[in-house]
């Protein structure tokens, strides 16, 4: 046991992509760092829509095109908002996302994770699969000092823990860190992978070679429940979910399942998955609370990065590129105190909020602070109202049936009136415009 | 005592697909796993060492990626992982594997001592052949033992070793000389969880790895595509069935039911009816 008794510079707990991050950018340091997964291999627990945001992962592995896995460069954005049997969209297509160096791509997070696994391997990172961690190790005056897992044998000693365990925060639940997620602040996604030849693909979504679509759509698929739908194309196969808040499945008749076959049984998605095999469901949360349900992200000997700080800015769409960001801000904390000889206090750890608090990462949650309160509030307005009332609205303007334009858009106005009220809708808007500012 | 097991790395058949046009498997992007009946032939190393002692050496014949499984391997308590890997054992048959794993076996003795004991599992799950163990085991002159169920005791003083085997219609209890070759059957016991000391060693150790040149293999004609004589004329999917279940709709009690539905067999298939008149006419003359 000699060898090991000497403690890490730092342990991960977690090989998603904050994990990666982490452990990729401290290893590439210098620092001796084990990180540790409990999936058979990264990415076998980890479930995602999933779209790569390129930025995050460039500024930690700069030539990550050359190698990593793939799908479809997005170069166009379907933005939909449904009833149930129309959908009136947005849609977003540019040659500029055509370019040397794509934006975003669609990814499958089992082949992707593996890779990017690999990468912290070769960068010198020890990492243990199918290892759980079960508990923090602290001494007596409270400091995280090391980890305790499910296999036998003694505690693994380190001088700073990484928490990028996901969403659930068990580790720092069990170790009274934080408290548990709250059912309002926490998604239940579900989704399936449909394989669908790559010309079949192309052919139905208007693309040629490693050009991919995204739609993200919301109305009356999450039946009055906060939550939202997707498709994203990837190169031989469809990934198609939906997802709500797991406090609106609570108080619902509707089953995740039962919600995901209507999304993909609506008439304007069904013939998107004609053909296709379904070959894998999964199903997973994601923290959906925003800045007001982020917990204390670090603590003497502890910091704690990507979906575990409820790091996802759920207006965009966005965790992947969240998590990674954590991860390397905290990894690059650990270094520069390391470098500096300096202990893993608290108060030498909070430079991580600091440094994280000038990024996207905080900026962006900081804005939308208000979005999951208010569409709590009003979720049967905003998926269940609005969105009938809009697609009643352009059936009524594109019907040609020999009424004339101005009934027809007093027509469209007195339904909006009488169904949700001058006062209600200018309120809407009113609260819509200040939880966006 | 030192004890080699062979393992394989294969596809994870829980989650293979087939190509639906050449019918071949679909290596690529499914993940794979150590051949499950490999798990119980490692168990079983595994308890000799806690028993005696002895050194675990696990040893494939795989492309590089075959690493994985062997730290795997490692994660469970064995010593030593040793990777036998050369674009020329690509396309190996069942003879040219048991040839090219042989000699990496000779080369085992000569670098960390003569193996006592060989195991493997009954067969892989993505062949099935269940012939690389025998074959191994006749070329460097071993004894062997098949589907084993249980190892009752090992004598490492007098070099023997007790068994229990499954043979068609029973069990056979067996007494061999070491060294000896064993393939064990599933079932035989349950793979243990590897300490977190174990996980460890695994994750920062070196796989041995050697090439068809470092196990002294200088005809390459016996290796891979080249050295296997197995043709595979050809490979189709079964078609699947046609005809579709069918439910009757009966009533009234027990007995009438029987008759009703004893009536529908009947009128579906008047040759079966037909069978079971002459075996009664038969029997009840």
């Amino acid at each position: 046991m000699g060898e090991f008794s000497k403690p890490f510079d730092a342990i991960v707990v977690g090989a998603g992509p904050s994990g990666n991050a982490a452990a990729y950018t401290m290893a590439k340091e210098g620092l001796n760092v084990l990180q540790i997964e409990r999936g058979e291999y990264a990415g076998s627990k980890n479930v995602q829509g999933a779209i790569l945001y390129a930025d995050a992962l460039e500024k930690i592995i700069p030539e990550f095109r050359d190698e990593a896995p793939l799908e479809r460069h997005v170069i166009e954005q379907r933005m939909w908002t449904m009833d149930d049997k129309s959908h009136t969209g947005m849609h977003y297509r540019s040659d500029d996302f055509n370019e040397e160096k794509p934006n975003r791509y669609t990814i499958l997070r089992a082949q992707f994770d593996k890779w990017f696994s690999s990468k912290v391997k070769e960068a010198g990172a020890l990492v243990l699969y199918e290892t759980t961690v079960t508990e923090l190790v602290k001494d007596l005056s409270g400091k995280v000092i090391g980890v305790r897992t499910d296999r036998q044998g003694a505690p693994i000693m380190a001088n700073v823990v990484v928490l990028a365990e996901g969403v659930n925060g068990l580790v720092g639940q069990r170790s009274g860190l934080r408290n548990e997620v709250a059912p309002e602040s926490v998604a239940l996604a579900v989704k399936e992978m449909h394989f669908l030849p790559r010309e079949t693909i192309e052919a139905r979504f208007n693309l040629t070679g490693n050009e991919g679509v995204v739609i993200e759509a919301m109305g009356t698929i999450t039946k009055g429940m906060t939550g939202t739908g997707f498709l994203y194309t990837n190169e031989e196969s469809i990934s198609v979910g939906i997802g709500c808040i797991v406090s609106d499945f609570a108080e619902s008749d509707s089953s995740p399942n039962e919600l995901l076959e209507a999304f993909k049984n609506h008439p304007s998605i069904k013939p998107l998955l004609e053909g296709s095999e379904c070959k894998e469901y999964a199903a997973h949360l994601i923290p959906e609370g925003g800045y007001k349900a982020i917990p204390q992200l670090t603590g003497p000997g502890w910091i704690v990065v990507g979906d575990a700080g409820q790091f996802v800015n759920a207006v965009h769409r966005e965790g992947s590129n969240l998590a990674m960001t954590t991860g390397r801000i905290a990894a690059e904390t650990v270094v520069s105190l390391t470098r500096k000889r300096e202990e893993m206090t608290a108060a030498n750890l909070a430079e991580y909020e600091k440094r994280l608090g000038q990024t996207f990462v905080m900026k962006d949650l900081k804005k939308y602070k208000g979005i999951p309160d208010l569409l709590h509030k009003n979720k049967g307005n905003f998926f269940g109202t609005y969105p009938k009332l809009i697609s009643q609205a352009m059936q009524t303007w594109f019907r040609v049936d020999g009424i004339d334009k101005v009934s027809k858009e007093k027509a469209i106005f007195r339904n909006f009136r009488e169904t949700r009220t001058l006062w209600g809708m200018m309120g809407d808007a009113f609260r819509v415009v200040r939880a966006w500012r | 005592m030192h004890i080699v097991v062979c393992i394989k790395q294969v596809p994870d058949s829980a989650q293979i697909r087939v190509h639906p046009v050449t019918n071949t498997i679909m290596r690529q992007g499914v993940p794979t796993i150590i051949n499950p009946y490999d798990l119980f032939a490692l168990e079983e190393a595994l308890r000799l060492k806690d028993r005696f002692g002895a050194t675990v050496t696990v040893l494939t014949m795989g492309p590089p990626t075959a690493a994985e499984s062997l730290r795997k391997a490692l994660t469970f308590g064995a010593d030593r992982a040793v990777l036998l890997t050369d674009r020329y054992f690509a396309g190996s048959d069942t003879l040219a594997t048991s040839y090219a794993l042989s000699m990496a076996l000779k080369k085992v003795a000569e670098e960390f001592g003569k193996p006592e004991i060989v195991f493997t599992g009954k067969q892989t799950i993505d062949g099935d052949t269940a012939q690389v163990g025998p074959g191994i085991a006749k070329r460097l002159d071993y004894n062997q033992l098949t589907y084993i169920a249980r190892i009752v005791e090992t004598d490492t003083e007098a070099g023997t070793i007790k068994v229990e085997r499954r043979a068609e219609g029973g069990l056979q209890v067996l007494e061999t000389r070491l060294p000896v070759l064993v393939t064990m059957l599933e079932a035989s016991n349950e793979m243990r969880r590897g300490s977190i000391e174990n996980a460890l060693i695994a994750a920062r150790a070196d796989v041995v790895t050697w090439n068809a040149a470092a196990v002294g293999i200088e005809d390459l004609t016996k290796c891979g595509l080249r050295g296997s004589p197995t043709i595979v004329k050809k490979v189709f999917a079964p078609t699947a069935r046609t005809d579709k279940a069918e439910i009757v709709e009966t009533e009234g009690k027990a007995d009438a039911k029987a008759a009703a539905l004893v009536e529908a067999i009947f009128a579906k298939a008047p040759a079966v009816e037909q069978e079971l008149l002459e075996q009664a006419a038969h029997h009840y003359v």
